[in-house]
């Protein structure tokens, strides 16, 4: 198999089916970018008080907030990554493209490429409100763009996930299922929304073996004022092996699927 | 090897053989034949594979042994298709579901070939096994002489495929369905639109070329899978079902279409149904699967003389006179066997024209008035009852009214 080819494909899978496809549906945008702006305002109105509780570190809710939810956000949309396999495959789109000479790699890569356009574009769009409702950004540019970043790293992990459980299970309600059980409990035993300094300690202790705590952290940090940049770079290590792991999980259920 | 398929100038380069009226009469045989060693000269080289021709020649050989198949002809020069004891198990809540049981068989290239089964026979399975999409317990295969085991690959860039459910994208235009296929398949640039240009031409699609496919009516939809299944000018085209749920008019374009291909491209063509009247007319030759077996192949004329007989079928004035007249017809030579069905009788003889001037004599002689005879060819119909068993209505699990 050649890289070049690989690559091509990926592209034309991309943009001239994943990208067309979304650009066709309004209504999804729509609803994919009105539902972190309803986090946003809610979680801000209802946290509002919890920026002046000793421990917090005090500041701003909003600046606290803003990354949590673009961190959430980046996950809830990758974990229906798989729901696009499960379509195909009662559709025969799957099968049409399972016997052309197209390798498998192709039909993951050309999935998690269109999730990370998807979460860039997001991302910003949460920032932006964030910062217009008054969330700061003394980290600047960089410090922004370090935060798309592990939001995209984290909806990659989590987009290999669903697309190896959707082809295990080939159930749109297993897939369901199964997302929900795993991403509220994944968003609220990290840091998105509270210090883990204000949390029980097992729930802190929990924290430091999640990815979206990891996620959530990087880029808490990455916007801040002065960036460990060396803690940044080690949780978006441990993301990029995460990703790689749900990565190597799709492809083999790729195989198994193909009973 | 990559690409290759592409560059078979298939559609493009015969002309004569236009002519050839329907791929499915035995009566064409002659022709049809003379036009697959054509196509298969130049289908075979096209896979990339030297050995093609003499491999799958040699393998093609205890496939046509198949259980209870006695009227083989050899087949055409080349093997497009061959399958040699295929078994595969399927696990289900219920248990083990045995899919295929030894199935074999081989097909020529450049011709129209006929898997004809009740639902659950086992089409579909030996079709995903063909095409890549599932493996085989046991048994072997090969499609343009690749190994569809060992080289899934290379068989992929050789085949088109059409699923029993649409595979169009329906989010996008068929222009866009056609155009990305063609690059799943590495065509590009210039070369990729002409060919899709061609291809909605050539469907009467071009008009709709821009709809988003969800406005397509579902014949529209089954063109343009076969459409899309021909974008790189596959040497073998394998269809499940194809006809599934289009009315008549459809199916009838449909047909035009995959026989204009076989006979015109040379493209050799794999089509499941369960329509006994369909393979009939339009397959050079028909595999008959019950119970994940063939359990007879030949041409349809093939299948039906192996029966080796016909019925005159006599409908009496009087019902009364039923007895007399089952003992009159006893009497006369050429009449093997008479059943009974109110006024009706059906006498088995071996050639029915030629037995009719003796049924008609016996039942004058002996005083009985016949209203109405008809004499009837076996259709493929006796021949599934009479291979597996059952009556095809009966093994759909459709009540005989």
């Amino acid at each position: 198999m050649n890289a070049a080819n690989f690559v091509r494909q990926s592209w034309v899978l991309l943009t001239q089916r994943y990208l067309r496809q979304l650009y066709r549906q309004p209504a999804v945008i729509g609803i994919a970018l009105t539902q972190p702006v309803i986090w946003l305002l809610l979680f801000g109105a209802l946290f509002k008080n919890v920026a002046e509780i000793p421990g917090f570190g005090g500041g701003n809710y909003i600046t606290y907030l803003t990354p949590g939810v673009v961190i959430m956000t980046a996950l809830f949309s990758a974990s229906w990554t798989g729901m696009s396999y499960i379509e195909d495959m009662s559709t025969g789109v799957m099968d049409r493209f399972l016997t052309a000479p197209v390798p498998r790699g192709v039909l993951i890569s050309a999935t998690l490429a269109y999730q990370a356009v998807t979460t860039v574009v997001q991302s910003a769009i949460i920032i932006a409100i964030g910062w217009a409702i008054g969330a700061t950004f003394p980290g600047g540019a960089l410090g922004i763009a370090a935060l798309i970043v592990v939001s995209v790293l984290l909806a990659l992990a989590m987009a290999g996930l669903s697309n190896g459980l959707a082809l295990l299970s080939r159930q749109r309600e297993t897939l369901i299922a199964a997302s929900t059980t795993l991403v509220l409990p994944l968003t609220f035993l990290s840091g998105a929304f509270l210090s883990l300094h204000l949390v029980p300690g097992w729930i802190a202790a929990t924290a430091r073996y999640n990815p979206v705590n990891w996620a959530a952290s990087a880029g808490r940090e990455a916007i801040g004022a002065h960036p460990p940049w060396g803690t940044i770079g080690a949780y978006a290590g441990f993301l990029i092996i995460a990703l790689l792991a749900t990565a190597a999980l799709s492809t083999r259920a790729f195989r198994l699927a193909q009973r | 090897m990559t690409g290759a398929a592409a560059s078979v100038p298939a559609a493009a380069s015969v002309p004569a053989t236009g002519a050839v009226p329907a791929a499915g009469t035995a009566a064409a045989a002659g022709t049809a034949a003379a036009a697959r060693t054509a196509a298969a000269a130049r289908t075979v080289p096209a896979a990339g594979t030297a050995a093609a021709d003499g491999q799958a020649a040699g393998t093609a050989a205890p496939a046509a042994h198949a259980p209870g198949t006695t009227e083989i002809v050899p087949a055409a020069a080349g093997t497009a298709v061959s399958a040699e004891g295929l078994r595969k198990v399927y696990q289900s809540r219920a248990g083990e579901v045995l899919a295929l049981d030894g199935l074999g068989f081989s097909v020529a290239a450049g011709s129209v070939f006929a898997l004809l089964g009740p639902n659950g026979a086992g089409k579909t399975t030996t079709i995903r096994i063909l095409t890549t999409l599932t493996r085989p317990d046991a048994g072997r295969a090969t499609v343009a002489g690749i190994d569809v085991l060992t080289s899934p690959g290379r068989v992929r860039s050789v085949i088109g495929a059409v699923g029993q459910s649409s595979g169009a994208v329906t989010d996008l235009t068929g222009y866009e369905n056609l155009a990305l296929q063609g690059s799943m398949n590495r065509m590009r640039g210039a070369g990729l639109r002409r060919r899709v240009a061609e291809l909605l031409e050539q469907f009467g699609l071009a008009e709709a070329a821009r709809r988003q496919v969800r406005t397509y009516s579902g014949g529209m939809r089954r063109r343009l899978d076969v459409a899309t299944a021909l974008v790189h000018r596959p040497a073998v085209l394998f269809l499940d079902e194809p006809t599934t749920g289009l009315d008549p008019e459809g199916r009838a374009e449909l047909w035009a279409v995959l026989t204009g291909l076989a006979a015109q491209a040379g493209t050799t063509i794999l089509v499941t149904t369960h329509y006994l009247e369909e393979a009939d007319q339009f397959a050079a030759r028909i595999a008959i699967v019950d119970r994940g077996r063939i359990v007879a192949e030949g041409t349809s004329g093939q299948l039906k003389a192996g029966l080796q007989g016909d019925s005159v079928l006599l409908e009496l004035a009087a019902a009364g006179q039923v007895p007399q007249a089952e003992a009159a017809l006893a009497r006369v030579a050429q009449v093997r066997q008479v059943t009974a069905a109110g006024a009706a009788l059906r006498a088995r003889v071996a050639d029915g024209p030629r037995a009719l001037p003796a049924v008609l004599a016996g039942l004058e002689a002996a005083g009985i008035p016949v209203l109405s005879v008809t004499v009837a060819r076996p259709s493929l119909d006796d021949v599934y009852l009479h291979h597996a068993g059952r009556s095809f209505r009966q093994a759909e699990g459709i009540t005989v009214s």
